[in-house]
This record gives C-alpha cells, sequence and structure tokens, in this order.
C-alpha cells in the first residue's frame, strides 16, 4: 500500500465534502423514502406520518410478485446479452490501433448523449409496420408484406440493451486493454487454437471484470422505466413502471416507496449473491 | 545437421524493418543466443520462429519441413515470454499442465506431469498455490515448466532472465544452461547481455542495429575473431584503431607500424583497416620504451581499480588504448607517468573499416 492510513481528525477532513454531499443528495432523502414507506395513506389525500406496515402487507399480491420476478428476468437477461456481445466486441477494438480504437468509443459515447425517451420512440419507429425495417424486407422481397415488430418483449429487450450496451463497453474496455497481450500468445504457442485461446485465457483471466459488467448492467437495466411502456405490452411492464404508476398517477407515496425498498432489497441480495458466486470460484482457481 | 534453418527471412512493420535478409542454420540440440542490443530484431526473429508473426519474405524450415505459415498453436514449441505470461486464474500446477489441457490429457495423467515438470525446475509441493503467491524467481521456474510440457522440439526464451537481479539472473543462467544440457532440447535464448551469452551459449548469434546479422559463431570465436568493428565493440570491451595497411603482415597506425599474424584477404597496402586488440591482450611497461614494432608510447590519462582487476588508460597521441590487467599483474605506473604499450602480434585482429 502506499504510505500510511490516515490518522486523527485532521488527515480524514478531506472526507467531509463528499460525505455531506452524500448525506444531503442520498442518505436523507432515502431515509424520508424508508420514513414514508410506513406513513399511512389518506385515500384522495397525501398521507399523514404514522407507523404501520400495511403497505408492506399490500405488497403480497399476485401482480406485484409476477412484475417483480419479470422484472429480474428482463434486467438479468439484457445484461446477459449485453456481456455476452459486449466483452468479444471490446476486445476487438482493444486490439485495434489507437485512432481506431478511439473513433469507436466515441461513437459508443455519442449513444449515451441519447435519453430513454428518444431511443424508445425511436425503436418504435424502427419497428413499426407504417416505417420501420420490415419494410426494407419487403423492397428486397425477402418478406412480403410489411409486420409491426412492436409491442412485444423482443422490441423491449432490443431496446434496454441498445441503452446498456455502451456502458458494458465502458466497464469492460480498461481491463481488457490491460491484458497483457502475451497471455493469448503464450496460450497459443502452447497449442491452444485461437477460439480456445479466448475462452480459457481471455474469458477466463478477466472473470471478475465480466461479473463487474454483469452487475452494472442488471442494476442498470432494473430502473428503466419508459422503455417498457414504449416498447412493450402491459405484461412487459416492469416493476419500476408500477413503482412510477403508484407515486404519481394513484398518489399512493407509501405504497411506492415500500415497493420501491422492496425493490431494492431483492436486488442487493441478488447482486451479493452473484458477487459471492464470481468470487467463490476465483478463490479456489476454477 | 541443421535442425532450424531461415532462409532470407525480411520482416517489415510497416516501413519499419525488423529483421533484414536472415540467413541461420541452428544445429539441433544446442543452445543458441541472438545477441544485439535493443531494436535490433531479436525478439522479432524469435517471435518469427515461434510463429506469432509472419515474415515479410523467406522461409522457415525445421528439420527439412518447411513451417513458414503454420500457425503457432500448431508448431509445438514452447516458449517463455519477457512478462512470462502466467495465466493469472489458474494455479501453478494448472498452468504447468495447461497445453496438456489443450491436448486433452487425462486429468490423472496431467497432474503426474505436472508435478515432474514443478520437481525438475525445483518447486516441488507448489502445485496448487496461486500465481500471484510466488516471487519473481519462482514464477520464472513456472514459465519454464510450462512451456516444456509438451516436450518442445524448440524451446524458445525471450529476455526471461532480464526482471530478476543480478545475483538470482546468474544462478538461473547456470540453472537453465544445466536444464537445456539434461534435457537436449534446441534452445534459443534472445538477449541484449553479452555475459548471458557468453555464460550460456554454445552458439551465439549477434546482430547489430542494421537490423542485420552480422556474426555467427561459438562464444569463444566471436570474442576472439570478431567478423567486424560492431562485433568486436559489441562483445566485450575492445580497443579499436583506426589505420592503414602498408605490407604483407604490416599495418601502420599513426606513426608506430603494428605486425600481425593475419590478415582477413589479400589487402592491397593503403587500404584502410580498424585493428581490434582486447584490453586484457595489452601489456603496458612503465617508461618510454625504443621504439619497436607494436609499441604505442603514451600517457596514463586514468587507472580504474576495481579490486579484481586494474584498466589503464593511455593516451598515445591522440589514440586511447586501454590495457586490462590483474590486481598481481598491475604494472609500476601512475596517472601523469609515460609508458609503453605493448601489442602482441596474436592479439591484433584486422577488420576492414
Amino acid at each position: 500500500m502506499i504510505g500510511d492510513k490516515p490518522k486523527g481528525v485532521r488527515a480524514h477532513s478531506p472526507l467531509a465534502y463528499p460525505a455531506l454531499m452524500l448525506g444531503i443528495f442520498f442518505i436523507i432523502p432515502f431515509g424520508i423514502m424508508v420514513a414514508v414507506s410506513f406513513f399511512h395513506r389518506e385515500p384522495g389525500g397525501f398521507y399523514i406520518p404514522g407507523f404501520e406496515v400495511t403497505n408492506y402487507q399490500n405488497l403480497y399480491t399476485a401482480l406485484f410478485g409476477r412484475t417483480l420476478m419479470f422484472s429480474l428476468f428482463i434486467a438479468g437477461l439484457s445484461a446477459a446479452v449485453c456481456v455476452s456481445i459486449g466483452f468479444p466486441f471490446t476486445y476487438f477494438i482493444t486490439r485495434m490501433r489507437r485512432q481506431a480504437q478511439v473513433v469507436w468509443l466515441v461513437f459508443l459515447m455519442s449513444v449515451l448523449s441519447l435519453s430513454e425517451v428518444i431511443v424508445g420512440f425511436a425503436w418504435s419507429l424502427l419497428l413499426s409496420r407504417t416505417a420501420g425495417l420490415s419494410n426494407i424486407l419487403v423492397w428486397l422481397e425477402l418478406m412480403d408484406k410489411p409486420a409491426a415488430w412492436y409491442p412485444g418483449f423482443t422490441a423491449l429487450l432490443f431496446g434496454i440493451c441498445y441503452l446498456a450496451f455502451p456502458y458494458t463497453v465502458l466497464v469492460l474496455y480498461p481491463p481488457l486493454s490491460r491484458l497483457d497481450p502475451a497471455l493469448p500468445e503464450a496460450a497459443q504457442t502452447l497449442g491452444a487454437s485461437p477460439l480456445r485461446t479466448f475462452f480459457t485465457v481471455i474469458v477466463g483471466s478477466l472473470r471478475n471484470a465480466i461479473v463487474a459488467s454483469f452487475v452494472m448492467v442488471f442494476v442498470f437495466t432494473l430502473g428503466v422505466y419508459l422503455l417498457p411502456q414504449i416498447l412493450g405490452r402491459p405484461r412487459h411492464w416492469t416493476l419500476s413502471v408500477l413503482i412510477t404508476d403508484q407515486a404519481i398517477y394513484q398518489t399512493n407515496m407509501p405504497m411506492a416507496a415500500s415497493m420501491a425498498i422492496f425493490f431494492m432489497i431483492v436486488s442487493l441480495l441478488l447482486v451479493a449473491l452473484t458477487m459471492v458466486v464470481g468470487k467463490g470460484k476465483t478463490l479456489k482457481g476454477g | 545437421m541443421a535442425g532450424l534453418i531461415l532462409e532470407d527471412i525480411h520482416k517489415k512493420f510497416g516501413s519499419v524493418v525488423a529483421a533484414r535478409d536472415v540467413n541461420l542454420g541452428l544445429p539441433d540440440g544446442q543452445f543458441v543466443c541472438f545477441l544485439g542490443p535493443s531494436g535490433c530484431g531479436k525478439t522479432t526473429l524469435l517471435r518469427l520462429i515461434a510463429g506469432l508473426e509472419n515474415p515479410t519474405r523467406g522461409r522457415i524450415l525445421l528439420g527439412g519441413e518447411n513451417i513458414t505459415r503454420t500457425p503457432a498453436h500448431k508448431r509445438n514449441f514452447g516458449m517463455v515470454f519477457q512478462s512470462l505470461a502466467l495465466f493469472p486464474h489458474l494455479t501453478v500446477g494448472e498452468n504447468v499442465a495447461y497445453s496438456l489441457r489443450v491436448r486433452r490429457v487425462a486429468r490423472a495423467i496431467q497432474r503426474k506431469k505436472a508435478a515432474e515438470l514443478l520437481d525438475l525446475v525445483q518447486l516441488s509441493g507448489f502445485m496448487d498455490r496461486h500465481i500471484t503467491q510466488l516471487s519473481g524467481g519462482q514464477r520464472q521456474r513456472v514459465a519454464i515448466a510450462r512451456a516444456l510440457a509438451i516436450e518442445p522440439q524448440l524451446f524458445l526464451l525471450d529476455e526471461p532472465l532480464s526482471a530478476l537481479d543480478a545475483k538470482l539472473r546468474e544462478s538461473m543462467q547456470l540453472e537453465l544452461r544445466e536444464l537445456q544440457q539434461r534435457l537436449g532440447v534446441t534452445t534459443i535464448l534472445v538477449t541484449h547481455d553479452q555475459r548471458e551469452a557468453m555464460t550460456m551459449s554454445d552458439q551465439v548469434v549477434v546482430m547489430g542495429p542494421d537490423n542485420r546479422v552480422h556474426q555467427m559463431g561459438s562464444p569463444l570465436e566471436i570474442y576472439r575473431n570478431p567478423a567486424d568493428t560492431f562485433v568486436a565493440d559489441f562483445i566485450g570491451s575492445s580497443n579499436l584503431l583506426e589505420g592503414s595497411c602498408s605490407g604483407l603482415h604490416e599495418i601502420t597506425i599513426g606513426q608506430t607500424c603494428l605486425v600481425v599474424e593475419e590478415l582477413p584477404e589479400n589487402l592491397s597496402s593503403g587500404t584502410p583497416v580498424t585493428v581490434s586488440v582486447r584490453p586484457e591482450d595489452i601489456i603496458v611497461l612503465p617508461g618510454i620504451k625504443e621504439e619497436k614494432n607494436n609499441r604505442l608510447h603514451g600517457t596514463v590519462s586514468f587507472i580504474r581499480d576495481v579490486g579484481s582487476s586494474v584498466e589503464i588508460y593511455l593516451n598515445c597521441h591522440g589514440v586511447q588504448v586501454i590495457s586490462q590487467s590483474t590486481p598481481k599483474g598491475r604494472p609500476e605506473v601512475k596517472q601523469g607517468d609515460k609508458a609503453t604499450a605493448v601489442l602482441p602480434p596474436a592479439a591484433c585482429v584486422v577488420l576492414k573499416s
């Protein structure tokens, strides 16, 4: 380690500013939300302070359970899709010349400047019957007549992956570009074909980075709430949509708060589980 | 019998030439060093042999078979990289057995073979350790064991000892040489350290900054009879004296006539040449002696006494001559004294300028 651990109040003083910001903008609002989740809801009104667990008891419905499972499922699936495409993609970028790498990264960054709304409507247009990509296939005589490819599960998955892909690449880029180029070469001199080298050495030595990017995309896509409404059918709505509905349209803040907290706890548990599984393997050495 | 033959190998990276017109025949079972300053193309040559690069021109033959276009993973060579390139996610045993795993050898045999190899490199009992738990020297041995696991036809080493401290490096050099002799595997080592090359090899290939092979021969041959001024200067230290041919066995340097034993070819009188004389062959006598052939007169300009040897720098009318002697044979001179340097005819190697 570099230097000694800081000792005393003075040595810790640089921490005051980030601690203050974290307190004001994260801990206090989160505390308020925790408190609200136990408040009593006034039908027609807003809520009055109190302490009751009815908001949590009300979560125990088939709709909530199904939506929770679906949210976790689609987040996990899109994370898996993003990482399995993003990892080889990023690997090939890091093997390019420096200038080509910059062009690709700038291109990916520019995708980040698009908001969820724009991405959602752009995909809904591209997948529509009247103006969508199917018209090109008809023109190429690959299809008989144009088809609507949205709303639906595939369209939603497409949209989410499109949104999360640049983040996947950005998380994977630093560890992949630091990979010693002699590692795959060593595997080759030892008799491993290029494909085998990729799976046994490149994927193997970067397992931690893969787990980290999977968790990041998973958490990121849990928060997506516009895309399901634009690209999906009501049965594809995620928990984020349900929470927004409770908070804004039903003016049921305590219910929305309890949903959010429950959702957060479940996702944190899943993330922790993923980390333990990923790490446990590395410690044992495969 | 020449095992590995490089025929007219030429390698360019874009417009940069990394290896120029290389023709080499490396005999089977020998320890060969590619020696040269950094950027001379010695690593490129090794990578071409390993199949990690394709030559721009030329052929590589192994045992009469053309392997120029054979991909690296089908060549069955063992290679130790400069960065070692040990797989960080595998244990010591798994690293060593990687080539066996790729060849789908049964697990029990993999383990047995890995244990044997670890014994060979004196790492018994390190099988289940993690790479991060090893010291630099131990990692070195793992890399060597891993490269030897498939009993390679060729054992290639790319400056594997450069990261070790001096003491450890010297002992690893001896160990590696001993290992190679025991296994009898044809070995190529790339190094920029001429001492390392002299210690370990049967044959040294000297490459120069012009990316050409300057000389190939046994270490002593190269030391005693350097092919040109670059080799003379790069291998050990050498006095390079400019002069011109003045007779059948005579070279004139300034006003002094040097008698030499042999000249490279029929040199005509007046041809400029360089005479290389090793410092340890030059005898320094105190005071000015009578004018004779092979004697240079001058002033002692500096004495470097490092304990194990003494170097005396003589300034002979603008020409610097360095003499090296043992502490016992040290001539009775001080800085500023007049002295005479004697250059024995047998020690003078004449090189075309």
